[in-house]
């Protein structure tokens, strides 16, 4: 606790000393790996250290295995406790599936083969390493941690809603009803909780930790463990050449979601 | 000199008592929304703010309009103002109270909103909004305070007061700057993403809070013997129209690079604003009526200040302010913070409309800001009338 | 004094209002709160003092430690026994009876922490 005093008192002091361009906020707007053509402003680098935990997804393979994504969002939903209101307005997800053209949308075109047009591919949130809901959280409710998850602290989230408008992805729900409640006709939201994991309160931001639970005691994420025995997930370190996921994204051709705007996704996709 | 607001004619009164019902209405949507949460208004997952927040985004523009009364007075030394200034900076501050009190209700766990103080966050714009909203409201209130007790006294202002003056005037400027960069800072919103933002945010506030202040200062004058004087109601139409036709111009700029350039994502907030966006066979046009009125309404309204001011007509003038006003109020108030999440980044499209508890507290907050005006304009011109008569 | 006849025994009035909960409880001896202790263990994860005084405080330090800075996730007592840092998994895998242990000294202080909005109280089979 005192060591946490001391980072107050010295954020606090940064920022009325420096104001906008205290060291801390200034690094975090220049943080963000390179360009693929290798562009970045002259006298800055980023050297690839530590971990950076990333997912690949095959798409082809969730389209040969009918019901797979199904399966994988039921579980990450029943384990995490996340409320099913049963209409759009309210819901609530941490991993689900979009059309291919909406999942892609600036990076598709109209005359796409029809087989990937309508084609659902899974989505969740991207734990970017630039990551603008970050940026925008004026509350340090939502944090990136150092092996590169985006995760957020529900007990700080004030409910702003901020994250959500800066999330380029449609990542984030929001608890617009309790979600401990029940319907009108009294069914509860949450069909069975999972005791082994907490639910939200009313109020506030949620979305996918990337089972940060899980990996604390050696998992892999739920869903990736769902698609373990089809191939169609793949999980690991960015920065580890011989991990999984670097030899996946060594091997393959891959694209990620918007790349154009600069905030890095951790989510790769085989096409 | 608050015991100033504790006498008045039976208007006033009646007045009062009008605000409170509203007030209290309000209050009782607000008990419901905070038991049954944010679901209870009309915003969902793909518009998740919704008239609160672009209430607060307007009204942030209504108090650093007051700017456009002070500046001319305390740094040109433009006598004429003298007597309007006060109206400029309590208007300020019954703006910033009503934008703080829309922030709140749109907070998912309002109890929590200190947590912005108790863990700092300097990256973050809202943190910053926070920072000089209320940094603005003590300024206003300290200086307006100040000055017009001085008055009340009948003797000059202390001379601490001044450069705190100076300093609000900066500091208008950077409430709607950073109110802007909320906006503009975000790589995912095509039609918030633009550099010409807080410029035009700027623009549209010095023309919308002077118009305001015009149809209030009116209403004074005709109930009351305060009077404005007729080389500051000029002065105030030349503010306006300038402001107003910038803004236009802004709104031009936007359309000329996104239409020329034929960016979609530059251009499908504003089919949807202003023409309609269609997907799947689906038309959806819900703010058209609205944004087409405002722009029509607007630049009625710059037509008809001018001709009012050359005829000297005090109804024309109130209601042409108030067309220009409407129009900004609707192209901020309304289209500039919806329009934002249509369509969603995923190119889907989704409509909002608020439900009636929503319209109910946010018409108690435009109250709860009325009789704050109410009150403070009741205070001052009853000083100032207490001195020259 | 102007206004005496209305001043004073709107005074008293408010005075009485105010002081209402002490004479209305007065001379009454309020009964401690009676905690039901887990029989499986004698020890906690720090003294009786500090748990008394300070697990607030603790469990915001397990929370921030965790959730922020990849902190462990269990931790182990003077006597060795290991435990969750964790309100839900780990406090709650003892003091399952929660009505008769938090909500006991809780009610007595008139403290509502709001902890249980979000996580889950032991279930009855877990009692």
């Amino acid at each position: 606790m005192k060591k946490d005093r001391r980072d107050f008192l010295k954020l606090a002091g940064c920022a009325a000393v420096a104001g906008v361009g205290s060291s801390t906020a200034f690094r975090s707007l220049l943080s963000g790996e390179a360009e693929a053509a290798g562009l970045k402003r002259a006298g800055t680098s980023k050297a690839m250290e530590g971990t950076r935990l990333a997912m690949v997804i095959d798409i082809k393979k969730f389209h040969q295995h009918r019901g797979l994504a199904e399966r994988c969002i039921r579980v990450c939903h029943s384990i995490h406790n996340v409320p099913d209101f049963g209409n759009p307005k309210d819901e609530i997800k941490w991993l689900w599936t979009e059309n291919f053209e909406n999942t892609f949308i600036k990076d598709t075109h109209r005359h796409q083969t029809q087989s990937l047009h309508g084609m659902p591919v899974l989505t969740l949130c991207n734990h970017c390493d630039n990551p603008p809901c970050v940026r925008a959280c004026p509350t340090k409710a939502t944090f990136k941690k150092d092996d590169g998850v985006v995760a957020m602290d529900y007990h700080r989230c004030i409910g702003c809603r901020f994250c959500m408008a800066a999330c380029p992805y449609g990542a984030r729900s929001f608890n617009w009803r309790d979600p401990r409640g029940t319907d009108e006709h009294g069914n509860p939201f949450i069909d069975e909780l999972n005791p082994e994991y907490p639910a939200r309160g009313i109020g506030v931001v949620e979305k996918c930790n990337f089972c940060t639970e899980r990996l604390a005691v050696g998992q892999l994420p739920a869903c990736v463990e769902e698609a373990t025995d089809y191939e169609a997930m793949f999980f690991g370190d960015l920065n580890d050449p011989d991990s999984e996921v670097s030899r996946v994204l060594r091997e393959e051709f891959t694209i990620v979601r918007r790349a154009s705007l600069g905030t890095y996704p951790s989510v790769f996709y085989i096409i | 000199m608050i015991e100033k607001a504790l006498h008045g004619s039976k208007g006033y009164w009646t007045w009062i008592a009008c605000l409170l019902a509203v007030i209290a209405i309000g209050g009782a949507f607000y008990v419901q929304q905070w038991n049954y949460g944010l679901g209870i208004t009309g915003m969902s997952r793909d518009v998740s703010w919704g008239i609160y927040i672009s209430q607060f985004t307007f009204l942030v523009g209504v108090a650093a309009g007051g700017l456009m009364l002070v500046l001319p007075y305390y740094l040109h030394n433009y006598k004429e103002f003298g007597r309007i200034t006060i109206l400029g900076e309590f208007m300020a501050i019954a703006a910033v109270i009503m934008c703080l009190m829309f922030i709140i209700a749109d907070l998912g766990q309002p109890m929590r909103a200190l947590n912005v103080l108790l863990y700092p966050t300097p990256q973050s714009m809202l943190f910053w909004d926070m920072v000089v909203l209320n940094g603005y409201l003590a300024l206003n209130l300290i200086c307006g305070w100040a000055i017009l007790h001085s008055e009340y006294k009948g003797v000059k202002y202390a001379n601490w007061v001044k450069p705190l003056i100076y300093l609000s005037i900066t500091w208008a400027i950077s409430i709607h700057t950073v109110t802007a960069f909320l906006y503009a800072g975000l790589p995912g919103r095509d039609y918030w993403l633009t550099a010409i933002l807080a410029p035009r945010f700027l623009a549209s506030a010095f023309a919308a809070g002077p118009a305001l202040l015009l149809i209030i200062a009116l209403i004074i004058e005709r109930n009351t013997l305060f009077k404005v004087g007729q080389v500051a109601k000029d002065k105030l139409v030349t503010i306006i129209t300038y402001a107003a036709i910038i803004n236009f111009f802004f709104l031009a700029c936007e359309f000329f690079s996104a239409y020329y350039s034929q960016y979609p994502s530059k251009m499908y907030t504003k089919d949807y604003l202003f023409f309609g966006l269609m997907q799947d066979g689906n038309i959806f046009n819900n703010l058209v009526p609205y944004m087409q009125a405002s722009v029509v309404i607007g630049i009625i309204g710059i037509a008809m200040i001018l001709f009012a001011r050359s005829r000297k007509s005090d109804i024309l003038l109130g209601v042409s302010a108030g067309l220009i006003f409407l129009s900004l109020w609707i192209d901020k108030g309304l289209g500039m913070v919806l329009g934002g999440f249509v369509p969603n980044p995923l190119g889907q499209v989704t409509e909002y409309y608020p439900s009636i508890q929503e319209v109910g507290i946010t018409a108690a907050v435009w109250a709860t800001g009325f009789l704050i005006v109410t009150i403070l304009y009741k205070v001052a011109i009853s000083v100032k009338l207490e001195k020259e008569l | 004094m102007y206004g005496t006849g209305r001043i004073i025994p709107a005074l008293i009035i408010f005075v009485g209002l105010m002081t209402f909960p002490i004479w209305y409880n007065g001379g009454k001896a309020q009964q401690p709160p009676e905690l039901v202790l887990p029989t499986e263990y004698d020890e906690c994860v720090r003294d009786t003092q500090f748990m008394r005084e300070s697990h607030m405080v603790l469990l915001h330090e397990w929370r921030d430690d965790v959730l922020r800075k990849s902190g462990p996730r269990s931790g182990v007592t003077d006597r060795g026994l290991e435990y969750e840092r964790s309100l839900q998994k780990g406090c709650m895998s003892c003091h399952y009876d929660k009505q008769n242990f938090c909500d006991q000294c809780h009610d007595y202080t008139a403290v509502v922490p709001d902890c249980w909005a979000c996580h889950l109280e032991p279930t009855k089979e877990a009692i």
